[in-house]
C-alpha cells in the first residue's frame, strides 16, 4: 500500500515478527511460572517471584547487558547455543525477540497469575472427585477459566514488546533490516537532522499499532466471556 | 460393611476425630456448624489428607495410614454433592452432567434426567439456575460419575421448605432405589431422623 514506504513496511514487518515470536515463546513459559507462583508453595518461591519481576524494575539497559553476558558468544548459554545449534543471538532479530520476550515476561506473568488465582480451587477439587486426573482437571477447569488472563497477558506482552527499546539496543544492537524495530528506527531518525517527517510517520504508526492491540484485547476478552455474559 | 471409617484430622490447631462403622445404607453425620463435618467428607473424598486412621467403604480401602494406602480423589469413586455445589460456570448444565461420566457407569443419562426432572435445564448456564435447580444438577452430576458411594453435604441448605422437601424425597428415592451407601451431613436432627436411624455426631 502507498501510505507507507517500502522501508516503513520493512520496519513494521520486523517489529511484528520480533514481537509475535517473542510472545509465542513467552506464553507457555509465563503461564507455567504464573501457575507455579499462584498454586504452589515451595522453597525459593519468593526468589523466583523476584527473578521474574526483575526486568520490570531494573533499567532495561542492565537487562540488555545481562543478556549479553549470558547469551553472548562467550556467555554460558550463548556458547552452548552456538556450539550445539549454530545459533547466534547477538546482532540478530532472534536476539531482539529474546530481549522483547524477557522484558514482556513479568507483565504476562502478573496478568496470568491474577486470573489463575481467581479460579476457585474448589472447582478443581470437584473435578477431581468426579474422576478427573490432575492434568485433566487443569486442562478442563483451570486453563479455560483463566483464559481472559492469558489473553490480557498476551496483549500486554505484545504491547510491551512492540515498544521495547533499551534491552534490545544493548543486546541486539540497532541494525537496519535485522534488529531495527519501530522504536529503534524512531531513535535513529531523531539523530539525523531533516528526518522530522519520517519520525512523525513512524511515531504515528507506533501509536496506531498500540491502539489496535488494545482494541484487540478488549474484543478478545469480551468474546471469551461473551457466551456466558449474554444469558446473565 | 458399607462404612468403616476411623480418622483423625488436623484443621489448624484443632483436631477432629470421627468413627463410623455401619451396615446402614444411609448414615447421617450431624453436629454444630464448624464441628468439622465438611472436613470429614473432604477427607473421605480425598481432598483433605487425614492425619491417621483408615477409610473403607464397601469392599474398597480408600485410605489406610498403617498400610500407606491413599487413593487420589479421582480413584475413590465418591459422588460428592458439595454444600456450595461447585457447578462449573463455563459449562452448560449438559456439559456439567457429562463431566464425570464414564463407560462403566451403572446409571444412564436418561435415568438421571428423569429421576431428577432436569430435562428442561440441559441448555442453561449454571449461573441462571435457581437454588433448587442447581442442587438437582449437582446431584445428577455426582450420580452420572457412577459413584461407589454418595457424600451429601447439607443438601437442604439455602432451599425454601417446599424445595427442601422435594430434595429430601429425592434422597429417599436414591436411598431406596439405588444400591449405593450414602453419607448425609446435616446440622438438623429432625431432617436426619426422617432418613435414617444411624446417626453419628461430630463434636
Amino acid at each position: 500500500m502507498s501510505f507507507l514506504t517500502t522501508t516503513e513496511w520493512a520496519i513494521l514487518g520486523l517489529s511484528l515478527k520480533v514481537s509475535l515470536v517473542a510472545i509465542a515463546l513467552t506464553l507457555p513459559v509465563a503461564y507455567a511460572l504464573a501457575w507455579l507462583l499462584a498454586r504452589r508453595r515451595f522453597p525459593g518461591r519468593m526468589l523466583l517471584d523476584a527473578l521474574v519481576h526483575l526486568p520490570l524494575v531494573v533499567p532495561p539497559v542492565v537487562t540488555g547487558w545481562l543478556l549479553l553476558v549470558l547469551f553472548g558468544r562467550q556467555g554460558p548459554i550463548g556458547s552452548v547455543l552456538q556450539d550445539w545449534f549454530g545459533l547466534s543471538l547477538t546482532f540478530r532479530w532472534q536476539g531482539a525477540a529474546l530481549a522483547a520476550a524477557v522484558m514482556a515476561l513479568p507483565l504476562m506473568v502478573r496478568a496470568m497469575r491474577l486470573s489463575i488465582e481467581a479460579v476457585d480451587r474448589k472447582l478443581v477439587g470437584a473435578a477431581r472427585s468426579l474422576g478427573a486426573s490432575r492434568w485433566r482437571a487443569f486442562l478442563t477447569i483451570t486453563l479455560p477459566l483463566s483464559l481472559p488472563g492469558i489473553l490480557a497477558g498476551a496483549v500486554l506482552g505484545f504491547a510491551r514488546s512492540i515498544g521495547e527499546f533499551g534491552a534490545t539496543i544493548t543486546f541486539a544492537a540497532n541494525i537496519p533490516g535485522e534488529t531495527q524495530t519501530l522504536p529503534l528506527a524512531i531513535y535513529s531518525g531523531l539523530q539525523i537532522p531533516g528526518m522530522e517527517s519520517e519520525v512523525t510517520r513512524l511515531a504515528l504508526l507506533s501509536i496506531a499499532l498500540s491502539l489496535l492491540a488494545l482494541l484487540a484485547s478488549e474484543w478478545l476478552v469480551r468474546r471469551s466471556q461473551g457466551s456466558r455474559a449474554h444469558v446473565l | 460393611m458399607s462404612f468403616d471409617i476411623a480418622i483423625g484430622l488436623k484443621r489448624g490447631d484443632r483436631s477432629i476425630a470421627c468413627t463410623i462403622a455401619s451396615e446402614a445404607k444411609l448414615v447421617a453425620l450431624t453436629g454444630p456448624s464448624g464441628a468439622g463435618k465438611t472436613s470429614m467428607l473432604d477427607a473421605i473424598a480425598g481432598l483433605l489428607p487425614p492425619a491417621s486412621g483408615h477409610i473403607r467403604i464397601g469392599d474398597a480401602v480408600l485410605f489406610d495410614s498403617a498400610q500407606r494406602i491413599n487413593l487420589p480423589p479421582e480413584q475413590r469413586g465418591a459422588g460428592y454433592v458439595f454444600q456450595d455445589l461447585r457447578l462449573f460456570p463455563h459449562r452448560r448444565v449438559q456439559a456439567n452432567l457429562a463431566y464425570g461420566m464414564s463407560q462403566n457407569s451403572w446409571i444412564s443419562v436418561d435415568e438421571v434426567i428423569s429421576l431428577l426432572d432436569i430435562e428442561n435445564l440441559l441448555d442453561r448456564w449454571p449461573a441462571t439456575l435457581s437454588g433448587g435447580e442447581a442442587k438437582r444438577v449437582a446431584i445428577g452430576r455426582a450420580l452420572l460419575s457412577g459413584p461407589r458411594f454418595l457424600l451429601l453435604d447439607e443438601p437442604l441448605a439455602s432451599l425454601d421448605p417446599a424445595r427442601g422437601k422435594e430434595i429430601l424425597r429425592l434422597v429417599e428415592q436414591i436411598r431406596d432405589e439405588l444400591a449405593i451407601p450414602i453419607l448425609y451431613v446435616s446440622h438438623d436432627a429432625s431432617e436426619v431422623a426422617r432418613l435414617t436411624d444411624t446417626v453419628i455426631s461430630v463434636t
